[in-house]
């Protein structure tokens, strides 16, 4: 037991800091440097971001081990895979409009940008390759999410004292945006050597 | 050319302006994920850069080939499986024949599915013009990708490993960081940068560069 929630908060961790979704393995970018233009809009994203990509972790995981893998379909995985966020992420669209129309206005918003997204994609896809138990999986749905929180949230803090900033023209916008994003990265390769396994 | 014939594409302009003026990575800033996971190397720079022309020239010949087809309310699902079709196609073979490389780059191979560039093209161009043209824009759209992802790669294995296609050049490594995330980060943007003060310089052009989608 003790095992296993070791292993748990390794993959946790893991997948928050060390391989952190935006700064190793440059997931998600588009999305980072689209709604990073302010704090509040960061943090909407990343409450949504966060959510859906538990939920579709777990329904993933239970697709791919019941239904893919008896049947022997895994090469279809990518295929199966958009199709089953994308209709959890337009049912729950649905769903939410009707059910809570306050939290919609919220966060509705930033659902209609997540289908397709390569952040959301990814995590089933690390799932399958890596043969992850269905809580390990949600685990490094739920790691994964807060790492991209966190990625959105400082980079919008940052991003609102760069607009007032006198920034070469060439660089203007996205360029210094990346060179920023750069020295972040550095920082997180910091984290590299939390865990020795 | 044109002007007397409006009907009538111009298949180079259709090509080159995926390379240049729209390209997916300098100009539009779309797609951007691959650009810097698979640059630290000129050869992995490549495959990812042929594996995403093919998907790119396949989609689109597909989706115009059974345009007349597609209902309009129904045409995102139907792109969608076009595209994981065709990704699934090069990962596949990738995993086949290319196999140290997909060891590497696996999961962004499997990730262009979610690239909006090719979603884009599939959407504005060929749903709505004949299998030639829209096999010009593939090549155009997908070379263009390419190029951003050969020009990255070859400045972050030139100043990162002193080499080129793994062959050592300056026999030292210069900048240890340009291989680190940090580097295809701060490459990317410099790189960037550039593309908009040639574009400021000598096109007149505002810099604007990067209204970011996904």
């Amino acid at each position: 037991m003790e095992k296993e929630l070791t292993k748990l908060f390794e993959i946790f961790i893991a997948s928050s800091l060390i391989n952190n979704f935006v700064f190793t393995r440059f997931l998600g970018l588009c999305i980072f440097f689209g709604v990073t233009k302010k704090v509040e809009t960061a943090v909407g994203m990343s409450i949504t971001f966060t959510a859906v990509m538990m939920i579709s972790a777990a329904l993933s995981w239970v697709i791919f081990n019941f239904i893919m893998v008896p049947l022997d379909l895994t090469f279809l995985k990518i295929v199966i895979f958009i199709g089953v966020i994308a209709a959890f992420v337009q049912s729950s669209d649905t769903i939410m409009r009707k059910v809570s129309p306050g939290l919609y206005y919220k966060l509705g918003v930033y659902l209609a940008l997540i289908s397709t997204n390569c952040i959301i994609l990814a995590v089933p896809l690390i799932n399958a390759g890596e043969h992850y138990t269905f809580l390990e999986g949600i685990t490094l749905g739920l790691g994964s999410g807060l790492g991209f929180a966190l990625a959105l949230v400082i980079m919008a803090s940052i991003r609102e004292k760069i607009e007032i900033a006198d920034v070469p023209l060439p660089f203007k916008g996205l360029p210094i945006s990346f060179v920023t994003t750069g020295l972040i990265a550095l920082a997180f390769t910091g984290f590299a050597g939390i865990i020795t396994s | 050319m044109e002007a007397d014939n409006p009907q009538k594409i111009d298949y180079w302009k259709v090509t080159l302006s995926g390379i240049f003026k729209e390209n997916a990575i300098f100009r539009l800033a779309i797609s951007l994920c691959p650009a810097i996971a698979v640059t630290t190397g000129l050869r992995t720079g490549v495959l990812m850069g042929v594996a995403v022309v093919f998907v790119n020239v396949m989609v689109n010949i597909t989706v115009s080939a059974i345009r007349a087809f597609i209902h309009p309310r129904i045409r995102m699902p139907i792109f969608m499986l076009i595209i994981s079709g065709w990704v699934t196609v090069a990962d596949l073979s990738m995993a086949a024949f290319a196999r140290e490389a997909y060891k590497q780059m696996g999961l962004y191979i499997q990730l262009i599915v979610a690239f909006a560039s090719i979603f884009t093209r599939a959407e504005i161009f060929a749903s709505k013009n004949k299998i030639v043209p829209s096999f010009f824009d593939g090549i155009g759209m997908g070379v263009g990708f390419m190029f951003a992802l050969i020009v990255i790669s070859f400045f972050r294995e030139l100043l990162g490993k002193g080499a080129l296609w793994g062959v050592s050049i300056i026999g030292a490594k210069p900048l240890l960081i340009m291989l680190l995330p940090t580097g295809g980060f701060i490459a990317t943007g410099i790189l960037m940068g550039f593309f908009n003060w040639i574009d400021i310089r000598f096109y007149g052009g505002k810099g604007a560069g990067g209204a970011s989608g996904h």
